[in-house]
């Protein structure tokens, strides 16, 4: 069990949940890597709360190319709302933080973490959508069909896809968040045993 | 006795035999049992030199592996290169331009990388042209020929370009002399009439770009091959010369008759003083510099009509000669800056001079007499000594940093290492065959790195299967890092290498470029998106500005071209990936291909001759749907009605608007 006492004090355990969140505008959330002999080094997606990026700027154009052979639509991050309401909500969850940190009461505690689980689970399971929605709807006239096959790139995990070894993990923003739930929770129970 | 006859004639044919392959086996001998480990590069990994070599005949470059002899690239330099279009395409043809015209083809003999503190920095790497005197510049960031600068009033530019410590000047010298200005005289007035000159091309520091400085007017010899001073002796260029005889037919014979020749001794630092001091004389002449705009890719060609002459009889103490034996070849500078090696190639005995001995004798006036008013430096009083009986031939040298130096002898066909200081011969080894030039990597430098040393040969012979009477030309790499040279490798080499530059690989791997920036292209004629794609038509014009990406040319169906137009397509590669070339061919196009790099654009003319519809296509295979990479241009009678119509998997249409939108995302990314 972790020492209640050694632990700081709820606010400043919220402070810090505040602040692993606003990391998330710094690092990316997830990471999706695809391996094929002809790309030495592989080719690297990386999705933000508000964009989508890679290793060089011309990632998703060069992935766009690749997978327009078998009929993946092309990925457009203008097109994709959640890049521009996440960012919004991330704001929102971050005053309520502070707005909770100075009210330092566990019931606040209590309801912005839960808050963020719930939103956490919502993500994934909309991330999960995206990746279905890339990985099912094929163009039916694409160059190469390859019968039964579909392209969903696993959520957490690797697969190999054609050609390709797709890996995805947590990035960075994706290891804050959890940071976040985890300082959040703590701010909730050591308010609470602090009575 | 006819019996006895019989008998011999067999055992006369096998001794034979057994000496020719005895022959043939000495030369294998002295391969020793690892040296095939020392020169193996396992698959993905890399060498540890790029090594640069002059394509002679070919007037390109090539670019090698060190210690693999793997072949990389072949530059084009001063050649057409259908291959990619080089010289052929709109952009590029410019290049060659010249006084003479459009002149495609020329003879490429020395290289020579750009400088930093006399150490090579990996930033340009220089070549001349000697039939029609130029000198080019490759950017070796993108590896490609960026600009060819003219030399005016000089023929056959061979003794060029050799480089200043610090870049700051190309040094060159006319091989054959000629009346300047030209004039109609018969050739027997040589001595009176001809001259020779030596030039100074200076290099802006930021983008390498040449410019003719001054020239300096001499007299006419036949100026072979130079090196400028480095460390102390910065500051001084030194050119070898033959021909002091001034012979003007069978020079073979007749600029062989005098036991030495001269070297010409330069104080370019003065001769900057003369030029600022405006004791110069311009002179109206015609010379061309074309140089390549970063932006497009386009060459501008710009005649040039007048240079700055200095005469050294106007400015002393700016040239000066010493005798130097025999028809010398090269004339090659220590690292320290302090011995100078004078390859007199028709001489027994090769000449080390001394800087410090020179600048001393110069000091003193120790002259024996002078040449058209120019001194000649008494030659004992500048020779540091003569290293007796090294072989014969000498043509070139080079130095590993440790003290040695590393010599050609062509027609004893050998390398000879040799101590600079005390000059005692250390070792040689056989090259097959008849070495001219050997290059060390930075052996001309004052950082020689003394690991590895190519011989590159003049004669090939037996060494590789036979492939007709032409054949590649040899090169033997040997390992220099012990007491003993060790052949390690024998591979060929394309044309005619002279002269060779090699240099460390992580100088110039990190700066090698993958693709253009699309958002850097400002060529007036990039298509900068498919949506942009369209035919227009100017007279009898027609303009195609057509973009490719895997696997599909924009538009590639076009309608309304006429018998008598002149097409232009304007390819612009919009791929942002490395190693994604697209080419570009049309059937009746009566130049060559296009080679696009991605973020590139490049024009293909085409003047169709017949009516019908005509296939184009991609060349360069770039998917697994490159095959269906490919379009129909429809061509009409000169008159006819149809209307100028283009598309891409839909109906042709006559406006941009209509063009597909496919990628149209991903490209306006690319474009940001």
């Amino acid at each position: 069990m972790v020492d209640m006492k050694k632990l700081p004090s709820p606010k400043i355990l919220m402070l810090l949940a505040v602040l692993c969140l606003a990391a998330l505008f710094f690092f990316p959330l997830w990471q999706i890597r695809l391996d094929a002999a002809q790309f030495p080094g592989g080719l690297q997606l990386h999705i933000w709360i508000n964009k989508v990026s890679g290793t060089d700027k011309n990632i998703i154009q060069n992935i766009n190319i690749l997978n327009h052979y078998i009929g993946m639509q092309a990925i457009h991050p203008d097109s994709i709302p959640e890049l521009k309401y996440f960012p919004m909500i991330n704001y929102f969850m971050v005053g309520l933080g502070l707005v909770f940190a100075w009210l330092n009461k566990s019931v606040g505690f209590l309801t912005w973490t839960v808050l963020l689980i719930l939103l956490g689970i919502l993500g994934i399971y909309d991330f999960y959508l995206w990746l279905y929605d890339y990985g099912h709807n094929l163009d039916p006239k694409a160059p190469i069909k390859v019968e039964g096959m579909t392209y969903m790139p696993p959520l957490l995990g690797k697969k190999d896809l054609l050609n390709f070894k797709v890996q995805s993990y947590p990035h960075w923003g994706g290891l804050f968040l959890g940071l976040a739930t985890v300082f959040g929770g703590l701010s909730f129970i050591k308010s609470k045993s602090g009575k | 006795m006819t019996l006895h006859n019989n008998a011999l004639l067999p055992i006369l044919v096998f001794s034979l035999l057994i000496m020719v392959s005895c022959n043939n086996r000495d030369s294998n001998q002295i391969i020793h049992g690892d040296a095939a480990q020392q020169a193996y590069v396992p698959p993905g990994e890399y060498d540890e030199f790029y090594a640069f070599l002059s394509g002679g005949y070919s007037g390109q470059i090539t670019v090698y592996g060190l210690p693999s002899g793997r072949l990389f690239k072949e530059i084009p330099v001063f050649s057409q290169y259908p291959e990619n279009g080089y010289g052929y395409s709109e952009e590029t043809k410019n290049i060659f331009n010249t006084s003479y015209g459009f002149v495609p083809w020329d003879d490429s003999h020395h290289i020579e990388l750009s400088q930093q503190n006399g150490e090579f920095d990996g930033r340009w790497l220089f070549v001349n042209g000697n039939n029609t005197p130029r000198i080019a510049r490759i950017d070796l960031t993108t590896f490609e020929t960026v600009e060819i600068l003219e030399i005016p009033d000089v023929a056959g530019l061979h003794c060029s370009p050799f480089i200043t410590e610090n870049s700051e000047y190309l040094v060159s010298g006319t091989r054959f002399s000629v009346p300047i200005p030209q004039k109609d005289v018969p050739i027997d007035t040589y001595k009176e009439n001809f001259k020779g000159l030596i030039n100074y091309v200076s290099l802006d520091q930021e983008h390498g770009h040449m410019e003719l400085a001054f020239q300096i007017e001499m007299p006419g010899f036949n100026y072979d091959l130079a090196r400028n001073g480095k460390a102390v002796s910065h500051g001084w260029s030194f050119l070898t010369t033959y021909n002091s005889e001034q012979a003007h037919t069978l020079l073979e014979v007749n600029a062989s008759q005098m036991d030495k020749d001269l070297m010409a001794i330069v104080n370019w630092k003065k001769a900057e003083e003369y030029l600022a001091e405006g004791r110069f004389t311009e002179r109206e002449t015609s010379y061309f510099h074309n140089l390549m705009d970063e932006g497009s890719g386009i060459v501008n060609s710009e005649e040039r009509t007048s240079t700055k002459i200095l005469d050294p009889k106007e400015c002393p103490d700016m040239v000066y000669f010493i005798p130097v034996p025999k028809s010398p070849h090269g004339c090659d500078i220590d690292p320290s800056g302090e011995y100078i090696v004078g390859n007199g190639k028709l001489s027994a005995d090769m000449s080390v001079y001394s800087f410090s001995q020179i600048m001393q004798a110069i000091e003193e006036e120790n002259f024996d007499g002078e040449f058209d008013g120019i001194p000649i430096i008494n030659y004992e009083a500048g020779l540091h000594g003569i290293v007796q009986k090294p072989g014969l031939g000498p043509l070139h040298t080079e130095f590993d940093g440790r003290g040695n130096a590393y010599t050609t002898f062509f027609i004893s066909s050998e390398v000879v290492k040799w101590d600079v200081e005390s000059k005692e011969i250390l070792d040689r080894q056989p090259t097959f065959y008849s070495p001219g030039h050997l290059v060390i990597p930075g052996g001309e430098t004052r950082k020689p790195n003394g690991k590895y040393l190519v011989a590159m040969n003049k004669i090939t012979k037996d060494r590789f299967l036979p492939t007709g009477p032409e054949m590649m030309h040899s090169a033997q790499l040997f390992d220099i890092s012990g007491e003993k040279m060790k052949l390690i490798l024998d591979f060929p080499t394309k044309a005619e290498p002279h002269y060779a530059q090699a240099i460390e690989a992580e100088k110039l791997m990190p700066n090698s470029r993958k693709f253009y920036p699309i958002e850097e292209n400002t060529h007036p004629y990039a298509t900068l998106g498919e949506g942009n794609s369209r035919v227009e038509r100017d007279g009898n014009e027609v303009h195609v500005y057509m973009t490719a990406m895997r696997s599909h040319l924009a538009p590639d169906n076009i309608e309304g071209i006429k018998v008598g137009d002149k097409v232009f397509f304007h390819l612009t590669n919009l791929e942002q990936d490395w190693d994604v070339p697209h080419g570009f061919a049309m059937q009746g196009a009566t130049n060559a291909e296009l080679l696009v790099m991605p973020g590139q654009t490049r024009t293909l003319l085409w003047e169709p001759k017949k009516v019908g519809v005509f296939a184009f296509y991609c060349t360069d295979f770039c998917s697994a749907l490159h095959q269906e990479m490919s379009g129909y241009a429809r061509v009409s009678a000169q008159g006819s009605d149809v209307p100028l119509k283009w598309g891409l998997n839909e109906e042709l249409s006559d406006n941009r608007e209509a063009a597909n939108s496919f990628y149209e995302e991903a490209k306006a990314n690319a474009a940001k």
